[in-house]
């Protein structure tokens, strides 16, 4: 027994070195200033205009493109499950076969798309119908969020609506439940622990990217994560930069701790 | 019918949603004129300028060779931890998951930039070695979470009857344990290997200045406008991965077959 848990020593090292340590790191840089002594500066500095108005526009658009993934997510999620597809071949349909194209490439093809002389607004002229302008804007970092992040959403639902026995669905029928009231009363609570892994594994990612807003929001739109990123590749200041990502990591744990409580047994993961 | 037409309307939008770049990064490498904003007829000229263009050559071989490298290192890490957290009591059990869990939930951002600050205080110099130890760093969890349910379900008393007959613990495993848990090594290899293929992020803050990657090379490139090679050689793999899912899909059922006609 104990030559078995031995076993597990060089990645109990591992992780150590490599997980632990470097975020003490991060808070160490976090509450120091240049000269090593503690502060709370580069935690306050949120507060500053530029970096509020970044961080709020952040958590809006992340907020939104959240909402529409889910929106999108749960019928899609419910039909293909309805389908009965080889869940093997969705997931590498859905989830990794698009990762093999590179994702810079694939958030960039949506500028090709998306320009005023691009492919989407030639068939909306080819329709009569209106241009559509929303390259460089906050409307089309939604859409690259929505496009990167969607398949995070869809597999944690579609995995907690395979698990749903399809008796209990029968039963809740024979008592008399009619279709909402199955979705609201059955459904809808089992496939919680989904949504809610779905949320995080969306959320999480949209809040603190910085490529996205890059690619497809021209280079005025700042997010958190353009100032994080800015900090240390640009102005150098790792202090600055490790105090607004130690606010970051809060909101990543509210939302750790909020989706361990909705699911315990790590039900709603991805794989 | 309404519904179940109505259904897969749903469907066929969501998938050109999400194949819509794709389909327009491959037309981009059959055309002729060197902007993406402009069409400028068909041509396969990209395709042979590729081979000759040796600084995507070189990030090719880099992104592939990390992807290697650190997918196996991981998987190798991560089954080993599997046994091992088996066999933790609950507590244990809980606290290490936990621990393993932290890159995957944390933001990409802030483990790129943990990573940055530790090689810069270990004095360590910025190149291959640093990407390679990241990405074996981020790549254990996802090998984790996919062996373990597998072990989860093994029978302990097949181990044990094997040990009982003679069998020494590491002839015994590659017997009996391993075979049942290979289909979840493979997965959690192929999910190692297709994250670190595609990661930028954590990438972006461990290379040092002479190490490319193509997601790198793609990010400098992106202001300079994006060389159209880039679109061929990303449609050369995207077709040869394609292929290889569809002929790895059929194997199993022709295989049958053969045995099928056998008996």
């Amino acid at each position: 027994m104990n030559k078995k848990k031995l076993l597990g020593t060089p990645y109990f090292i591992w992780s150590a070195i490599f997980i632990i340590i470097p975020l003490c790191m991060v808070f160490y840089y976090g509450f120091t200033d240049k000269s090593g002594a503690f502060t709370l500066e580069n935690i306050i500095a949120i507060s500053s205009p530029e970096h509020a108005k970044a961080l709020y526009l952040a958590l809006g658009l992340s907020l939104i493109s959240t909402l529409i993934c889910l929106l999108l997510a749960y019928p899609l999620a419910m039909i293909l499950c309805g389908l009965n597809v080889n869940q093997h071949s969705f997931i590498v349909l859905i989830f990794i076969l698009p990762m093999w194209m590179n994702f810079l490439l694939r958030t960039l093809a949506w500028q090709t798309l998306l320009e005023k002389t691009g492919v989407i607004n030639n068939i909306l002229s080819f329709l009569h119908l209106p241009a559509l302008t929303i390259i460089n804007t906050p409307y089309a970092i939604i859409l690259g969020m929505v496009y990167n992040f969607l398949p995070f959403m869809v597999l944690p639902i579609y995995n907690s609506l395979v698990k749903i026995d399809p008796n209990v669905i029968n039963a809740a029928r024979d008592l008399g439940a009619n279709g909402l009231q199955v979705f609201a009363k059955i459904t809808l609570p089992l496939t919680l622990p989904g949504i809610i892994s779905g949320i995080t594994m969306v959320f999480i990612p949209a809040l603190t990217t910085f490529v996205i807003s890059k690619l497809l929001g021209g280079s005025k739109i700042l997010l958190i994560g353009n100032v994080v990123e800015e900090e240390f590749t640009q102005a150098g200041n790792w202090h600055l930069g490790s105090g607004l990502s130690i606010v970051l990591m809060l909101f990543i744990i509210v939302n750790m701790v909020i989706s361990s409580i909705f699911d315990k047994d790590g039900e709603g993961s991805v794989l | 019918m309404i519904k179940n037409t109505a259904k897969k309307i749903y469907v066929t939008l969501i998938f050109i949603f999400l194949y819509a770049p794709i389909a327009t990064l491959i037309v981009l490498s059959f055309n002729a004129s060197r902007t993406r904003a402009k069409w400028g007829g068909l041509t396969l000229k990209w395709y042979g300028a590729l081979f000759r263009n040796d600084e995507i050559l070189k990030a090719l071989f880099n992104t592939l060779f990390i992807a290697f490298t650190a997918s196996i290192i991981a998987t190798i890490i991560g089954t080993i931890a599997c046994i091992s957290i088996m066999n933790l009591k609950k507590r244990a059990r809980t606290v290490v998951i936990g621990i393993t869990n932290i890159p995957m939930l944390n933001a990409d951002i802030v483990t790129g930039i943990s990573f940055m600050l530790l090689f810069i205080s270990m004095g360590m110099r910025f190149g291959m070695e640093t990407i390679l130890l990241s990405h074996i760093t981020f790549c254990i969890p996802y090998v984790i979470l996919s062996v373990m349910p597998r072990m989860k379900q093994l029978n302990p008393h097949t181990y044990e009857a094997a040990l009982d007959l003679g069998a020494g613990p590491i002839y015994g495993f590659f017997k009996v344990v391993f075979p049942d848990i290979l289909p979840g090594v493979l997965s959690g290899f192929l999910m190692a290997f297709t994250m670190s293929l595609d990661d930028f992020i954590i990438t972006h803050f461990t290379k040092g200045a002479g190490v490319d990657t193509l997601s790198t090379k793609i990010y400098t490139e992106v202001k300079k406008g994006i060389k159209p090679e880039m679109y061929a050689l990303s449609t050369i793999i995207f077709v040869t991965v394609l292929v290889l899912l569809l002929l790895v899909n059929k194997a199993p059922s022709e295989n049958k077959k053969v045995k099928k006609k056998s008996f």
